[in-house]
């Protein structure tokens, strides 16, 4: 008679280590696409040490590829069969042609989380706020849908949302007549993962997004700052976004 | 006492009885309409009868302060996995049936909402019913 199939931590080590290797994605030994999130203590604050991040490689990311997008709509229950020009849209791919050149690159471009933003400035409730870890949000219990700030926002961030709705995810409440747009996968960070969409790029194997801490210097999107060039879109307006891009 | 009286009086005592018997008829009904509750009172099932917050009382009055308080400091400083969370609630209080808190008078939220005709905004934007098994178990709960 043979054993019975051991539930011994080896095999646990192994289903960690694949676990731990699809969400970290070493590409290079010591290299990893996405910082992980340390995961807060129930009732812990969110730090003003942190600033939360995005860089976004364009040279890595696919013209036709929209996995990130729809992980994003997958997380946060974006399903909605409104009319386009009304449908809530928190990161879209946008493709860029030179005309002179002909060069073309594309980029997923979501809320900048800047560091001064104007969508803040704008809100005459404070609904639209800045949290301390740099995460832009919207507070729908004190937003009013004026659309201030999607008047105010540069990069067309913020989406009103038309229809009521039924099926939200427990962790994304949303709800007709608010506005929204990007959080950052707050819910997920708060739990120590990284951005649905950052993580979807990982596992479409084109990793051209990294997730991390901008205020930390030994952090993996710090360290590719450092060493090579990038930009925030629109750099003339100054709100130093937490979203940079590369080879734009 | 001739036969004729000795009738008569016995005809008067039976009204009179029956007389007390009609007038008593209604204190008594209302007696015991009293002992069963007269007020109408909400008919929620409840799910989970453990006091996890507080005790029933107190959670009647409170929980709306409760859910207001808290939902300040989780959504503008990031607090999570705390005790009062709408989630928690929903996770616990849900309908075993339908899953939802709200839905019919039975259900947990909806039931003593209607009967206090107090309209509930929450789920205009939150979800009322409980995740799938497979998603609690990693979560373990409340985010």
């Amino acid at each position: 008679m043979t054993a019975p199939p051991s539930r011994s931590p080896s095999r646990r080590a192994l289903l960690g280590a694949g676990v731990a290797a699809a969400a970290g994605l070493a590409l290079v030994p010591g290299v990893r696409l996405i910082e992980l999130a340390r995961a807060r203590a129930p009732g812990e604050l969110a730090s003003g040490q942190v600033r939360w991040g995005l860089l976004i490689d364009a040279s890595r990311c696919a013209s036709g590829c929209t996995a990130c997008v729809a992980a994003c709509g997958q997380e946060n229950g974006l399903d909605s069969a409104i009319d386009l020009r009304q449908r809530p849209q928190w990161i879209r791919k946008v493709e860029l042609k030179q005309i002179a050149t002909g060069r073309s690159v594309a980029a997923p471009v979501m809320c900048q989380h800047c560091a001064q933003p104007p969508c803040v400035d704008v809100c005459p409730t404070g609904a639209s706020f800045q949290r301390a870890d740099g995460i832009v949000l919207v507070d729908r219990h004190t937003c009013i849908g004026c659309r201030y700030c999607m008047m105010a926002c540069p990069y067309k961030a913020r989406s009103f949302v038309h229809e009521p709705l039924a099926q939200q995810k427990p962790d994304v409440p949303r709800g007709k007549g608010c506005v929204e747009g990007c959080t950052l996968c707050v819910h997920r960070i708060d739990r120590g993962q990284s951005p649905a969409c950052v993580q979807a790029c990982a596992e479409s194997e084109n990793g051209a997004m990294v997730f991390g801490d901008l205020n930390n210097p030994e952090s993996e999107i710090v360290r590719r700052l450092r060493a090579q060039s990038s930009a925030p879109l629109r750099a003339d307006l100054a709100l130093d976004p937490g979203v940079r891009y590369q080879g734009v | 006492m001739n036969a004729p009286t000795l009738r008569r009086a016995c005809r008067l005592r039976t009204f009179r009885g029956l007389g007390i018997a009609l007038l008593a008829a209604p204190l008594a009904l209302a007696a015991a309409a009293q002992e069963a509750g007269r007020t109408p009172k909400p008919t929620i099932v409840i799910e989970s009868q453990q006091h996890c917050i507080a005790a029933p009382e107190i959670m009647r009055r409170e929980h709306p302060e409760m859910l207001r308080h808290q939902r300040v400091r989780t959504v503008h400083l990031g607090e999570r996995g705390t005790k009062v969370s709408l989630n928690a609630c929903i996770q616990c209080h849900a309908d075993r049936q339908t899953g939802s808190v709200i839905g019919s008078d039975h259900a947990f939220c909806q039931g003593c909402h209607s009967y206090a005709a107090v309209h509930i905004d929450c789920f205009d934007c939150h979800q009322p019913s409980i995740r799938p098994a497979a998603a609690r178990l990693t979560l373990g709960g409340a985010p």
